[in-house]
């Protein structure tokens, strides 16, 4: 751990010193910009925390290399960016219909393909959620700080860990090559540090799959007998691919895990929202705009408020509908051409008008100049 | 003593064709699956070399070294 | 009476599991040898992690086998290993393949994971086709043949895999086919009581559709015939001519190193040099 109270450090950086403050002991990885400082910090780290590093052959192998690490006991993360993701994705319906906790940071860059490797965008936002074959719910979470890096590393390792679940860091070339001072914790001992729920006995009659109160997990090596499979499977990880009933059980099990468990997970961070008639809704870097725009806002008197989804997925409607009811417009800041844009609506359902703001040149920062004359416009 | 589990069986043949002293063949009766099963033909000419045993591929075929008897 | 003797090796047989398996195929062969090795060198069954991917190779030990299973993606398993091997390298970690799923979509997995030396033992059923899907050729589908994909005959040449995995740096190779189910059993506990990383070719028998591409539909027993009839030890190699080696299998131990460092060991090291905090 870290001794020191604060470092001037890269998002990057201090991602890996979340990581290793959450208990993470193991990194999977392969280069990639802007993510390669991540690997090369766990490169160096890993083993000072007996932990293990390995760079792998291909991200493929990356996240297969982090399912298994977390089966035979550890917290384990990748970090990649959006290329890095689209080849992870298979292994990464493999882990969340085995219900493997693991944690993977995605530093976005441009895209589609190749695109522009150190070039923000906000790029990835659906394709965590809906990348992988089939029916499911994912967890993931913007940090718009080095110091966020840093904390929501923590919290993302917690809650894989709380819901035996895939947590998405979704940081990008903004956050994680940006350098800042970052705090640590005053003390380690009160920070809350979630550990897996494991299964206590081999003879335990309880189910190891499909609860949603989380299934007790069988870790490999301890006479389990764990039968884990990709396949459609029952309680206790027996495959049942031709019965709709059980894959029924099967997808309602894994999603409801997430979505009964929603007001625990879903953190929004509000700025001048009392009474607020304009809302800029934000997620991870967009969000450092959208306050500063606020803050202008309000010494021109103009009633402006942020709302800050920092966990993007599940999504929070109820929430954003909720606060509709008391604005009258929705501006929704995007570092793309609008991945959130239509679920805000969706939520808002006429409530209050919803507007769409991307930057004038994506990838660039979100001038608060452009928002506020945006609002101006508006009002 | 060769032990068959009939209903396990699959009727390959494998049994029938590594056994080198030729004491197994397809029975006259189908089992659950509809295939015959092998039946012993002489036990006491079995030299226990397990063939029958190791090139199984169902489990459905084993035997107990030390004297010979065919199960019924 | 019969209900309460059991086969041999049963204990090692998850409850309410049978081989689900085509009649003849090679697969429920490999299962026993292998189980016969763990049981001659008597293992902790608890103690063995099987890792599989997708293909009728991948049924082997999932669900079948009684210790924790972990059946993967297509090609990936090596890969799914790697982690569980790197985070508890007391567990010994034998990973089930098929040809295809080894050499063509995992074949990166497998070459970078002999070229690690990490102690894993691969297992490949190579039964030169792709049977799960109905008989589409496979890296390892002899040249001419007609397959599903191939009605012209095949153009590709061959992957030799026991070649490309001594290559990479696998430090024990052996092959041998269905029809060496006891050199099997041998050659797989070498595989396992080895440190670093093993390999085994299991040229196998796939009657239903490997066999109705060489006139052999469902006939096990003519197949197994014909590995004994093709196969030559590796130490009778010389006395081949060209000509007739072309066709023959190739069997035995063709790698056995000592000298190799293992990964996992290297890594425990490491932590002890540098470790801190840990």
């Amino acid at each position: 751990m870290k001794n020191n109270k604060t470092d001037f450090i890269q998002g990057n950086i201090a991602c890996v010193e979340g990581a290793i403050v959450a208990g993470c002991k193991f990194f999977a990885g392969y280069p990639i910009t802007p993510a390669s400082e991540i690997a090369e910090h766990m490169s160096e780290r890993m083993f000072q925390v007996n932990g293990t590093f390995i760079q792998t052959e291909d991200e493929l192998s990356s996240i297969a290399a982090v399912v298994g690490s977390s089966w035979a006991g550890a917290k384990a993360m990748t970090a990649t960016s959006g290329p890095g993701i689209s080849l992870m994705q298979e292994n990464i319906g493999l882990a969340i219909a085995t219900e493997t906790p693991l944690v993977i940071v995605d530093v976005q860059r441009g895209g589609p393909s190749t695109g522009s490797p150190s070039i923000s965008l906000q790029g990835d936002t659906i394709q965590v959620k809906y990348g992988s074959q089939g029916e499911y719910q994912v967890i993931s979470i913007a940090p718009s700080s080095p110091q966020e890096m840093f904390d929501y590393t923590i919290w993302a390792f917690n809650i894989a860990e709380k819901f035996r679940t895939p947590v998405f860091v979704m940081a990008d070339v903004m956050v994680g090559h940006m350098r800042e001072q970052v705090e640590y914790p005053e003390d380690y001992n009160e920070l809350e540090i979630f550990d897996r729920k494991i299964l206590d006995d081999p003879d335990s009659t309880e189910g190891r799959f499909l609860s949603t109160e989380v299934a007790p997990m069988p870790i490999f090596g301890n006479g389990f007998k764990a039968n884990v499979t990709g396949s459609t499977h029952d309680e206790f990880g027996w495959r049942n691919v031709s019965d709709p009933k059980v894959m029924d059980n099967f997808i309602k099990k894994l999603t409801n895990k997430i979505l009964n468990n929603k007001s625990e997970i879903i953190r929004t961070e509000k700025e001048y929202m009392e009474d607020a008639e304009v809302v800029l809704l934000s997620y991870g870097s967009v969000s450092r705009a959208a306050l500063e725009t606020v803050h202008t806002a309000r010494e021109k008197e103009i009633k402006v408020g942020s709302y800050r989804l920092v966990t993007v997925w599940p999504f929070p409607e109820k929430e954003i509908s909720k606060m509709s009811e008391n604005v009258e417009k929705i501006i929704v800041l995007e570092n793309n051409l609008g991945q959130i844009y239509p679920y805000v609506r969706s939520a808002v359902d006429g409530k209050a008008e919803v507007e769409l703001l991307s930057p004038s040149v994506l990838g660039e920062f979100f001038e608060p100049n452009y928002i506020l004359n945006k609002i101006k416009e508006a009002k | 003593m060769i032990y068959i589990k009939k209903d396990m069986c699959k009727g390959c043949g494998l049994c029938i064709e590594f056994c080198p002293v030729n004491i197994l063949k397809f029975s006259e009766d189908l089992n659950e699956k509809g295939v015959y099963p092998p039946e012993v033909t002489d036990i006491n000419k079995c030299i226990e070399c397990e063939n029958c045993m190791i090139y199984c591929p169902d489990f459905a075929i084993f035997l107990e070294k030390g004297g010979v008897k065919n199960e019924k | 009476m019969l209900k309460d003797i059991e086969h041999p090796l049963q204990k090692y047989i998850r409850p309410g599991t049978n081989y689900t398996t085509c009649p003849g195929c090679g697969n429920g062969i490999l299962a026993q040898s292998t189980l016969r090795a763990i049981k001659n060198l008597e293992l902790d069954f608890d103690n063995i992690v099987f890792v599989s991917g997708i293909g009728c190779a991948g049924w082997i030990p999932s669900p079948s086998f009684n210790t924790d299973v972990l059946h993967v993606t297509h090609g990936r398993a090596i890969a799914y290993a790697t982690g569980v091997k790197l985070t508890n390298p007391k567990l010994k970690v034998v990973v089930f393949s098929g040809d295809g799923d080894l050499s063509a979509i995992g074949g990166n997995h497998f070459i970078h994971a002999a070229r690690r030396n990490i102690d894993l033992t691969v297992i490949c059923v190579n039964n030169r086709i792709y049977g799960m899907t109905s008989g589409q050729a496979a890296p390892t589908t002899p040249k001419n043949s007609k397959t599903t994909t191939t009605p012209y005959g095949n153009m590709e040449n061959t992957f030799d895999l026991s070649d490309l995995a001594k290559s990479a740096g696998a430090t024990f190779v052996a092959r041998w086919t269905t029809y060496h189910a006891r050199q099997l059993t041998k050659s797989i506990a070498k595989a396992i009581d080895k440190k670093g990383f093993s390999f085994i070719e299991a040229i196998s028998q796939c009657p239903v559709h490997y066999g109705k591409v060489i006139g052999m539909r469902n006939d096990a027993p003519s197949m197994m015939k014909e590995f004994k009839s093709k196969s030559i030890h590796i130490n009778k190699i010389d006395s081949l001519s060209n000509e007739s080696s072309d066709d023959k299998i190739i069997v035995g131990e063709l790698v056995n190193e000592n000298e190799k460092a293992e990964l996992t060991d290297l890594m425990q090291s490491l932590r002890t040099e540098v470790g801190t905090d840990g």
